[in-house]
């Protein structure tokens, strides 16, 4: 028992010179890690303390998406409807209340947005990517993503992403998997049916515009619009 | 899956001789799912390949949690429902049906999870009371007869994925309120899908040699020298919780011996170890306290460490819906499960020198914050790993699995907001995982031994789910 105390002190006065470091190495605005921050350290080393994404192609910004979204991209790893197995096991076991609460934790931060993608891209393919994001492709039937991820491209409350901050090879990929059908979301998949009427050519154009936007004035997701979208959704319902 | 009961004296030797082939299932908790053994043909016992296998582990179970929901919907405002069927919902959750009978996405005991094998695909069946496809036109008898005997209605014997060994020690009484409960739930019009067993193993008949090894029928038998609570741990441990299933080592012919029950094994292909609920000496719960038993099984955390890996389903989908006094009678009577050789003792194992520095200063850098600069842990979210059994098993596998692939514990209803462990196999390469692993299992008078790159190698591929 007595040990045990003075491990105890040890612990702290351990956790508490740690955190004096970490306060002066990352600015972080409170002065000890609330209970969530420290529960959700198993997504935080991966997607980055502030859920801010790493600097690759498998760890993308969750932070300040809508609450909503987070959650259904929570269940649907938890429950099969996407498939990455690192993602899946950590979640088997945990209740939707909890997932919840996760999901208001990342959706609340806004962490600074990384540095807007500078690699060398032919501008026609830009100026085709910013097109179809624009005002798409009314002939082929494809919705601009602005139509429903927000004039500004940060989301739309509850449950559409925003669009930047992210990797061009990260929303590459995304939209190979929803075409392919790996990824699901909530039925009706409007996703899915958007994804496989792109050719790869048009994944590229897109993933490498929106890569390259600079960070948003305003990173805020647009609120909840009772405005129809061009097609249903199942994670939008109206 | 475990059979472990004793096999008559005549059959021991010819178990020697016997390849047992067991198909493991890939559902996830109990994975362990051995099966199929010898043929017996015209007296004749032929045998086939022993393989331990297990195949990836499919992704859990929406519905099951729908289900967990819904089956206690019912509940949440004033409960009508009859006394059998409310003990029938507790009795199926203690022998937690719906984790297999209900698959991904799928609905409520409409079975059709995918069990894969090497020697092809079994899916569980519809259990629902929809007349055509579940078990609407069975009667209380004929589910009860499926209960002791292992046999559907009509005769079928049933593929032992199914703990037939452990549920033949269920009462009548118990089985009549499962049934009476499962005629309840939502009748799911969904056919049985067909197994994909390739031959020979897709001959129900090879089951009757696996039944002679393993198959002992007959009820639960109350020990009258040992208490009430000990007995009724003893029942529903060896009975619907079929705990024996990945608990015990299944041997180099894929059998089992009942010396060896409780003692832990490696539960094959998914890749985690079940740890000996006997001797101390390597797991056991010799000293636990009766309420660390009682908060791991039924929490999923404890001061001694928490559940992970396919336990964690257990508490998730079983153990924390019993009531305290079923879990506590439980321990009570694990704890006095024979414990031979008392806990490790002596210096820890020597390591090389640089390796342990090297752990030592990962551990300083990546572990410490949580689980304090001597391993002390911080109660009750962050286990000590000073004196944990789990760091100290003979076996490394649990102990490197969770440094790559993190966890959470479950989410359960005395610790619903669980604080998870990072996975660190994305940022320590297999040099420094081995020895972050080899530190924690070696340092403050640890018991364990060191680890290598090429064991942690291995483990990157285990499965996930």
């Amino acid at each position: 028992m007595h040990r045990r105390t003075i491990g105890s002190s040890v612990l702290l006065v351990f956790y508490v010179l740690w955190s004096g470091v970490a306060l002066a190495a990352t600015d972080a605005s409170s002065a000890m890690p609330s209970a969530m921050d420290e529960r959700v350290r198993a997504c935080t080393s991966c997607h980055g303390v502030q859920g801010q994404g790493l600097n690759n192609d498998y760890f993308p910004r969750i932070a300040g998406k809508p609450a909503e979204y987070l959650f259904n991209q929570l269940t649907a790893f938890r429950d099969g409807g996407r498939t990455y197995p690192p993602m899946g096991y950590l979640l088997a076991f945990l209740p939707d209340d909890y997932l919840r609460k996760i999901s208001q934790y990342f959706a609340n931060l806004q962490p600074p947005y990384p540095n807007a993608d500078q690699s060398n891209v032919a501008p026609a393919v830009l100026a085709a990517g910013q097109r179809l994001v624009t005002q798409g492709d009314p002939a082929r039937k494809i919705p601009a993503c602005i139509a429903c991820h927000g004039a500004r491209m940060t989301g739309t409350q509850p449950g559409i992403p925003g669009l930047l901050g992210l990797h061009a090879s990260y929303i590459a990929g995304q939209m190979g998997t929803w075409r392919s059908g790996t990824r699901h979301a909530l039925a009706p998949d409007c996703m899915h049916s958007i994804a496989v009427k792109l050719s790869d050519k048009d994944i590229t154009a897109v993933s490498s515009w929106l890569a390259r936007q600079p960070r948003p004035a305003d990173p805020r997701p647009a609120p909840a619009s009772g405005e129809r979208l061009p097609l249903a959704c199942g994670s939008q319902p109206q | 899956m475990k059979p472990t009961l004793r096999s008559p004296g005549s059959l021991r030797a010819l178990r020697t001789t016997l390849l047992n082939t067991w198909l493991a299932t890939t559902k996830s908790r109990r994975t362990r799912a051995p099966f199929v053994s010898g043929l017996l043909i015209a007296g004749v016992i032929v045998a086939g390949s022993a393989a331990l296998l297990r195949a990836s582990h499919t992704p859990l179970i929406a519905e099951a949690r729908a289900a967990d929901t819904a089956a206690s919907a019912p509940g949440a405002s004033a409960d009508t429902r009859s006394d059998i069927v409310k003990r029938g919902e507790y009795l199926a959750r203690a022998g937690d049906c719906v984790a297999c009978h209900t698959a991904p996405r799928g609905k409520l005991f409409a079975g059709g999870l995918a069990m894969e094998t090497p020697f092809g695909t079994l899916y569980s069946p519809n259990i629902t009371p929809d007349a055509q496809y579940g078990i609407g036109t069975w009667s209380q008898d004929a589910f009860f007869k499926m209960m002791r005997t292992g046999r559907t209605p009509d005769g079928t014997l049933i593929y032992p994925a199914m703990p037939i060994a452990q549920y033949t020690k269920v009462t009548r009484q118990d089985s009549d309120a499962i049934f009476a409960y499962l005629q309840t739930v939502a009748p799911v019009r969904e056919p049985n899908r067909k197994h994909t067993l390739r031959f020979p193993f897709n001959q129900r008949n090879l089951l009757y040699g696996w039944r002679t090894l393993y198959f002992r029928e007959g009820e639960f038998q109350p020990d009258p020298t040992k208490s009430v609570e000990w007995n009724r741990g003893a029942y529903l441990v060896e009975g619907l919780g079929h705990c024996t299933m990945c608990h015990t080592k299944i041997n180099m012919l894929g059998g089992s011996s009942q010396s060896e029950q409780f003692a832990g094994g490696l539960i094959p292909v998914q890749n985690w170890y079940a740890p000996s609920l006997t001797s101390d000496k390597d797991g056991g719960l010799g000293d636990w306290s009766i309420k660390d038993i009682v908060d791991l099984l039924q929490a999923g955390i404890s001061d001694r460490g928490a559940v992970y890996g396919p336990m964690a389903e257990v508490t998730y989908h079983s153990l924390q819906y019993m009531t305290e006094e079923d879990v506590k009678s439980m321990a009570v009577y694990l704890k006095t499960l024979p414990d031979k050789s008392g806990r490790k003792s002596g210096p820890s194992a020597p390591t090389n020198t640089n390796v342990f520095a090297l752990g030592e200063k990962i551990y300083a850098d990546k572990c410490a914050l949580c689980h304090g600069a001597k391993g002390e842990g911080k109660l009750q979210h962050y286990p000590p790993l000073a004196g944990n059994q789990s760091i100290e098993m003979d076996s490394s596998v649990n102990p490197i699995r969770i440094v790559l692939n993190g966890g959470f514990p479950p989410g359960t209803m005395r610790n619903p907001e669980p604080y998870g462990m990072p996975p660190f196999g994305q940022e320590l390469n297999d040099t420094d995982a081995a020895a972050v692993v080899t530190y924690i299992r070696t340092a403050w008078g640890n018991h364990g031994q060191p680890v290598t790159p090429r064991e942690v190698n291995e483990l990157r591929n285990a499965p996930l789910h």
